[in-house]
């Protein structure tokens, strides 16, 4: 592998990676902070990418193709999807052992797939690429890299800084790192835990809903597509250190360069390869990279 | 005294219920078992192979030898684990006389095994695994379709013929993949040219860029790539947004663009694919194929609808020959075995494993449609390897 090969590659383990973070930070702050295993997060994120298939040809004649305009509109409506589905279904599980909310949330991945089916069908769909960011840039001989992606990598480490200052440096963010690790502490102090359960929950369902949008005019779109990105998001969060934003970061760097590179150095068995480093990382520090609380 | 009385109440009444159900059994409709997946996805395929079975049905008035049919389904879910109870249902339950199934190579395997054991006539409508038409093919298990090896063969010979030399394949690290692989090899290497690398990715991922990299890399001559469904259109995608469409051309089997030309548009324009079946063929049965499933479903018919009704054709003409009567199993196997099925992709024949000998077409994407640029490959078989038949 010359040297201009590899760098390709870390650039694609790069983006990879970052994609990963945005569905798995979602998933990290409701199974940190809020406690509850999620399964039903992949959901999320295939709600998403169906909803950018949807919502394009609605908005084709904004500017900027409609694409800004798309994408703000679909983070609001899953901020009240998510809202609401905590209101009806999550908050009763906080109190409830890990098995039944596994259940639940299972439960809720059949009924998302089922309503998928019935709204928009089995098919599989494309979703174009907004023209201003269609282009791409030459590297190396053969081969040229999509704008889209680099645009995308960006869009994902502007979220993460994002998330960052609010988690560490607001008085929200404050209240939820409390929250996280005394709930009746902090309700005792005179904050409204529920409220900010429920703020916590939509903005993790509004994380994988913007991470399913924006990834579906280079993923495309079909049914099952949330599952793979669940199981890869649980092995970030567990690498990572549940709950922790910066660990989900490193992690799904870390995942990105394995998987990435497993691909083209060893093949035969790549596919295992991110499960080794989860058990790998696990055996040195079984509460993950960063524990947090 | 008592009991004797009720050993023989038990006699006389199970001896009627033998009569009730041999009379039954001389009118009564056959039992067909569809074991398709109607959800996940698969779904659409499944649907789609039942519309086309029960169009044929239909148009020989809802009976097949004589008698009426009666469906009975089970949703596979696509999920090898649970096939071989899903299958019992069908046979043990409902007591099916064939079933029909099914899309995925994982689930059909299992399905063969069960047919093998229980004797029950299996009619594959799409799966391509060659094992079951290979070493565990049996008198009771037909398929449809295709096997894996031959879309693969054709596309190899067509891309040797067009000057490939040194070939890179990419698929998914699964029997489907590998034997379609292994197929395009023979075909290559019959046309003069070679595979230099073999890249493989877990299945379903579908993070391609590093291998795409890895090709921009090699700079072979062709690519040859397995993949369908949503990994099909990702891939596709990717490999024109990477730019290598532009330099080196991408070849694969039919179901890298079919059913998915909506989805990739103009990244899969003008590529080159080899299936048996195709747009815009000049066969008078699929006009007539094509008019009829629009009109009964109202949407276009596709490969999998065509070997839903091909399987219904070949059940038929079994029947046909025992006048529906299930019981003489070995003369409805060797009527089907000896069959000239008068397919929308043109006619074909059975080969003695029971997969069909037919044309494989190349096919160029124009648009939202895979138009025939003419066969291939003229009446090729598969090679059956392991079947002791």
């Amino acid at each position: 592998m010359d040297l201009a090969v590899f760098l390709v590659q870390c650039l694609n383990a790069v983006q990879y990676g970052l994609l990963l973070f945005l569905v798995a930070s979602g998933l990290t702050l409701i199974f940190g902070i809020l406690g509850v295993i999620n399964l039903a997060h992949g959901s999320f994120y295939m709600i998403g990418a169906y909803l950018a298939y949807a919502l394009a040809p609605l908005f084709a004649a904004q500017s900027g193709g409609g694409f800004p305009a798309a994408l703000a509109i679909g983070v609001v409506l899953s901020i009240v999807f998510g809202y609401v589905l905590e209101w009806v279904f999550v908050s009763y599980l906080y109190e409830r052992d890990h098995l039944q909310q596994v259940l639940m949330t299972y439960g809720l991945i059949l009924v998302f797939e089922e309503l998928r089916s019935i709204a928009l069908g089995d098919d599989v769909h494309g979703v174009a690429v907004p023209g201003w960011l269609a282009g791409s840039v030459p590297l190396g001989g053969v081969m040229t890299y999509p704008v889209y992606r680099l645009f995308m990598s960006g869009v994902c480490l502007l979220v993460a800084l994002a998330l960052y200052a609010v988690i560490a440096r607001t008085r929200v963010g404050m209240a939820i790192r409390a929250g996280a690790s005394n709930r009746e502490m902090v309700q005792a102090l005179g904050v409204d835990i529920r409220l900010l359960y429920r703020i916590v929950f939509a903005a993790g369902v509004a994380l994988a809903v913007f991470a399913g949008m924006l990834a579906a005019p280079v993923t495309s779109v079909y049914p099952g597509m949330g599952n793979q990105v669940l199981i890869v998001s649980f092995v970030v969060v567990v690498i990572g250190g549940i709950g922790s934003i910066r660990g989900a970061l490193l992690a799904s760097l870390l995942v990105g360069f394995v998987d990435t590179f497993g691909n083209v150095l060893v093949p035969q068995i790549a596919g295992v390869l991110v499960y080794v480093l989860m058990a790998v990382i696990l055996l040195w520090r079984p509460e993950g990279l960063f524990r947090t609380g | 005294m008592k009991h004797r009385r009720n050993t023989l109440a038990t006699a006389f009444l199970a001896a009627a219920l033998c009569v009730a159900a041999g009379g039954a059994h001389a009118q009564s409709k056959i039992k067909v078992g569809l074991m398709l997946p109607y959800t996940g996805t698969y779904a659409a395929l499944g649907t789609a192979i039942e519309n086309g079975f029960r169009l044929y049905v239909q148009e020989q008035g809802g009976k097949l030898g004589g008698r009426e049919i009666e469906y009975f389904k089970v949703d596979d879910e696509s999920e090898p684990s649970k096939a071989v109870d899903n299958i019992n249902k069908l046979i043990k339950r409902d007591n099916v006389d064939v079933v029909v199934g099914t899309v995925h190579s994982g689930v059909v395997m299992a399905m063969a095994k069960v047919a093998r054991d229980t004797n029950t006539l299996l009619v594959i409508p799409n799966a391509g695994a060659e094992a079951v038409t290979g070493p565990m093919c049996a008198p009771n298990i037909f398929r449809s379709s295709f096997s894996n090896w031959q879309p693969g063969y054709a596309m190899g010979k067509v891309a040797g013929e067009r000057g490939a030399k040194k070939v890179v394949t990419i698929t998914w690290k699964y029997a489907a993949g590998d034997e379609s692989v292994e197929g395009f090899k023979e075909g290559l290497k019959a046309a003069g040219g070679e595979v230099v690398k073999d890249l493989t990715l877990p299945f379903p991922n579908v993070e391609f860029q590093a291998l795409l990299t890895d090709i921009a890399a090699t700079k072979p001559d062709a690519v040859y790539a397995f993949f369908a469904g949503g990994g099909a259109v990702k891939f596709v995608k990717d490999y024109a947004a990477a730019g290598l469409n532009r330099t080196i051309p991408l070849y694969g089997p039919g179901f890298l663009t079919d059913g998915t030309l909506e989805a990739q548009g103009a990244a899969a324009q003008g590529m080159l694919t080899t299936l048996h079946y195709a747009d815009g063929l000049d066969v008078p049965k699929d006009k007539a194929f094509r008019a009829d499933y629009g009109k009964a479903y109202k949407m276009a018919p596709d490969v999998y609808a065509v070997q839903g009704y091909d399987a219904a054709q070949m059940l038929g003409i079994g029947l046909d020959a025992v006048k529906g009567d299930v019981s003489k199993r070995n003369e409805l196997v060797a009527a089907m075995e000896k069959a000239r099925i008068d397919s929308p992709r043109g006619a074909f024949t059975l080969s003695k494993a029971h997969n069909p000998v037919q044309d494989i077409y190349l096919r160029k994407v124009v648009g939202t449609e895979n138009k025939s640029e003419g066969v291939a490959v003229k009446a090729l078989a598969d090679p059956a390897r392991g079947c002791n038949m």
